[in-house]
């Protein structure tokens, strides 16, 4: 297993990068995340129809292009770079990937289609109100079984109804959820918590936007009063989906933030460089430079435990992926906000200005460290897995 | 021979070696011989210089194959030769030369040992004052190294020496190869603050060096020295980790005093913090490795460098920590001069470790000296202020 990329790949990175460049410049997320809903519709359907990437790792069968997770981390890398303002880590990370690894062929047919070519936009409602996924570690646990929402757990209730089942309940911090045409959600139904899809027009569901700090990327509490929802794959069978899913979000999210760790870096660089004080530039000071020089550690570090859970997921062990998902999570989270805070300090009274990027990268820093389990979290997963 | 040679035709020539000379039952000198014989010690070098010409990508399939295979690994045997002088003799050594040393450099039958740092000149090793004056075809040197490690065992050096003290400091200085048991060279232990004397002082007074031994050009010692000096960061940085966990000591140092009932979830979250940082860095080494060029490493190596040295530290202070008080007991501060190969003896004493692990940090240029070159080479921010820049050597002042 190498960490290189080969000449296609390099290929695919110039040309998402090319791309990127025109279609995110800083002046574009600024109105991107003014706005409700945080995404240009024309350039999500160029990023679908032209380059095909909301498919990428999608098998062509579905209309993807049947690459893998190198390719797509390859991708999201350029777009942490950018900040792209797209519903893309939700749709085409979330959603696509529960729908990839439940075991239900119909609804695959049926749903990803419209993911990969940008027609749908779709999500992934997991989390209580702690962020955090539920435990479906004991199976059997409905209504009745002390882990609903009797039980203290704010679980989101799945009902049989005439025709398939109703939603009650709330999920929380949910990516894109206000804009999402296609949720998918977990519930506790009889059998265990499972996952139904509701289409984001349906009746009873309440979505409220979050005030996030992170304005380039949006969520949502989505409330759900006796909506009706379509099973998906069987009752009991959201656990290890959840978990699946939620591994390989880590693995895109690290690659992303290796992107903006790698922007911040080139930021703090190119202060340093042109800020003159006492006469020099300011990174001719050992205190600037010596963070810089920090910051490229970091940045080299995120790059390769991130290219390299890339490749597990690619390779697709599942206890392999598990560490190095939880690996580079726990990392790169780290390492980027730290750099992103380092480029504040770097720039000094500018870095704190709203007119400077910088605090955009710090805002999607802080918050990417803390989506899908912190990295204190994390490490205390790969204790476990690691037995200590 | 050309990059035509596959991974495929790799891995065959890896195991005819393996099946000519099993490892168990072959001396180690005499396989690393045959191994640098069948173009597997670089594979990027050229025939007869241990290599294949072939992509220095492939480099790291033979490192995994042979230690999977129990195969003794080079560095064990020849740590300054194989990391460092071994790479500069291919770069800068004359075919004879290249001819001469690279073979038995390899097969760790003659000890190498690098020949830079002076009481006067560490960091700032262009600013060093041995002389070399010449005479004839012959080369006459004077002057003082410190800190030279394995010197008291090794056969040759590579020495920088300043060839003309009235040019800037880069621009007077000359590699040779010295012999280190010809006369006019003493060599002479010093204490580390563990015990041991692992490294020396080396004296040289009115020593003869044949201008055959000279590395590269009069004058070009600088660039020599450069080649060396980056090449022992990549080496320093923590090599490839082979497939075996490079965390794995922290684990089981955890799960030992979690056994005695000293775990906490503090110290459990400090192991995986260090375990994940461990394994982030053999991944840099390996994406290293795998871009890598031909015994011309980037400043690249400086990342690994820093990122290792800081990371061992840390690690040997955390081990101490676990242990509580037993862990600030040591067996004793013997004065020894250690041998090779190393790690032989089994897992080290971790006070004697913890001791060890404050030289990482200075060895092969300070922290400090690579975030310089992090700073200035890599991401290209401006010098420091350099009163020594246009000034002939001579009047530097020290
Ligand atoms: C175990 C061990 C083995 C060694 N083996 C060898 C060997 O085999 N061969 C050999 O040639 N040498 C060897 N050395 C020497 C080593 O390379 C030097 O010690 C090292 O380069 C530092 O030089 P110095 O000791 O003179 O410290 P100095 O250069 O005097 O540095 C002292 C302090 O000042 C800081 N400093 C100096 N200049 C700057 C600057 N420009 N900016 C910021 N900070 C600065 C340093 O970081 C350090 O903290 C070895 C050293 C050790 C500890």
């Amino acid at each position: 297993m190498s960490l290189v990329f080969s000449d296609e790949q390099e290929e695919l990175r110039r040309t998402v990068r090319s791309f990127l460049e025109h279609a995110s410049p800083e002046s574009e997320v600024r109105r991107l995340m003014e706005s409700d809903d945080g995404y240009d519709p024309a350039i999500w359907r160029q990023m679908a129809t032209q380059l095909g990437l909301q498919g990428l790792h999608v098998p062509e069968e579905y209309g993807g292009a049947g690459f893998g997770y190198v390719e797509l981390g390859i991708v999201l890398e350029e777009m942490g770079a950018r900040l792209l303002c797209a519903p893309f880590l939700a749709s085409a990370v979330l959603a696509t990937g529960a729908l990839l690894a439940v075991d239900d062929a119909l609804a695959r047919k049926e749903l990803l289609p419209g993911l990969v070519s940008g027609t749908t936009i779709g999500t992934l409602a997991f989390a209580g109100p702690t962020g955090r996924p539920e435990p479906a570690g004991s199976g059997g646990l409905g209504p009745q079984g002390g882990t609903g929402a009797e039980g203290g757990h704010h679980g989101l209730l799945a009902a049989r109804a005439a025709s398939g089942y109703t939603l009650r309940g709330t999920r929380h911090f949910v990516l894109d959820g206000a804009l999402a045409d296609l949720i998918l959600v977990t519930a506790w139904a009889e059998g265990g918590l499972s996952l139904f899809a509701v289409p984001g027009d349906a009746a009873g569901l309440t979505r409220s936007r979050l005030p996030v700090m992170d304005l380039t990327r949006k969520q949502a509490d989505l409330t759900f009063s006796d909506t009706p929802a379509r099973l998906i794959g069987a009752e009991g069978d959201a656990g290890p989906v959840i978990d699946q899913v939620l591994r390989l979000a880590c693995v895109a999210l690290a690659n992303e933030s290796a992107g903006g760790a790698r922007t911040v870096l080139e930021q703090a660089v190119r202060h340093a460089k042109d800020r003159l004080q006492f006469g020099r530039p300011i990174g001719s000071f050992q205190a600037v430079k010596h963070r810089c020089a920090d910051m490229l550690v970091a940045v080299e570090g995120s790059k390769s435990v991130a290219y390299h859970a890339a490749q597990v997921a690619a390779a697709g062990d599942s206890d392999r992926l598990a560490r190095a998902a939880s690996m580079a999570k726990a990392y790169v989270g780290e390492a980027y906000f730290s750099a992103a805070a380092d480029n504040i300090q770097i720039h000094g009274g500018i870095g704190f200005t709203w007119e400077h990027s910088a605090h955009l990268y710090f805002k999607r820093a802080k918050t990417s460290e803390l989506l899908f389990g912190d990295p204190v979290h994390h490490r205390g997963l790969l204790a476990d897995r690691l037995r200590v | 021979m050309s990059r035509t040679v596959t991974a495929a035709g790799l891995t065959t020539l890896v195991d005819d070696l393996l099946r000519s000379h099993p490892p168990a039952a072959t001396d180690p000198h005499e396989f690393l011989g045959a191994r640098f014989d069948a173009g597997l010690a670089w594979v990027w070098a050229g025939p007869g210089d241990g290599g294949l010409g072939a992509d220095p990508a492939l480099q790291p399939l033979i490192e995994q194959r042979l230690a999977a295979a129990g195969a003794p690994a080079p560095f064990r045997y020849n740590p300054i030769g194989i990391g460092m002088t071994g790479p500069t003799l291919l770069t800068h050594g004359t075919p004879e030369q290249r001819g001469a040393y690279l073979r038995p450099l390899f097969a760790g039958t003659e000890i190498w040992s690098q020949l830079f740092s002076e009481p006067g000149a560490g960091s700032d090793v262009a600013g060093l004052a041995t002389r070399a004056r010449r005479d004839g075809d012959e080369w006459i040197v004077d002057g003082q190294k410190v800190w030279t490690s394995y010197a008291h065992i090794a056969r040759r050096g590579l020495l920088i020496a300043r060839t003309d003290p009235d040019v800037p400091k880069h621009a007077g200085l000359t590699a040779f190869v010295v012999d280190l048991t010809a006369p006019g060279v003493e060599v002479r232990p010093l204490r580390q603050l563990t015990g041991e004397a692992e490294f020396n002082e080396v004296f040289f007074t009115a020593a003869r060096i044949p201008d055959t031994q000279r590395l590269g050009p009069v004058g070009a010692g600088w660039r020599v020295a450069t080649t060396t000096l980056m090449n022992e960061r990549v080496s320093l940085g923590g090599g490839l980790s082979g497939g075996v966990d490079p965390g794995a000591a922290l684990l089981a140092a955890y799960q030992e005093a979690a056994d005695r009932g000293d775990g906490n979830p503090v110290r459990r979250d400090q192991a995986i913090r260090l375990w994940i940082e461990a394994n982030v860095n053999a991944l840099t080494a390996a994406r290293a490795a795998a871009g890598g060029n031909r015994g011309r490493p980037g400043p690249e190596g400086s990342v690994l460098k820093l990122a290792g040295a800081e990371h061992s530290r840390r690690a040997a202070a955390y081990l101490v920590d676990l242990m509580g008080p037993a862990g600030t007991l040591i067996p004793d501060y013997r004065m020894t001069r250690p041998g090779l190969p190393l790690g032989g003896g089994g897992p080290r004493d971790t006070a004697a470790a913890f001791l060890r692990s404050r030289a990482n940090t200075i060895e092969g240029g300070t922290s400090e000296i690579l975030r310089n070159i992090l700073g200035e080479r890599v991401l290209g921010l401006p010098g420091d202020i350099r009163v020594d820049k246009d000034v002939s050597w001579r009047d530097i002042p020290r």
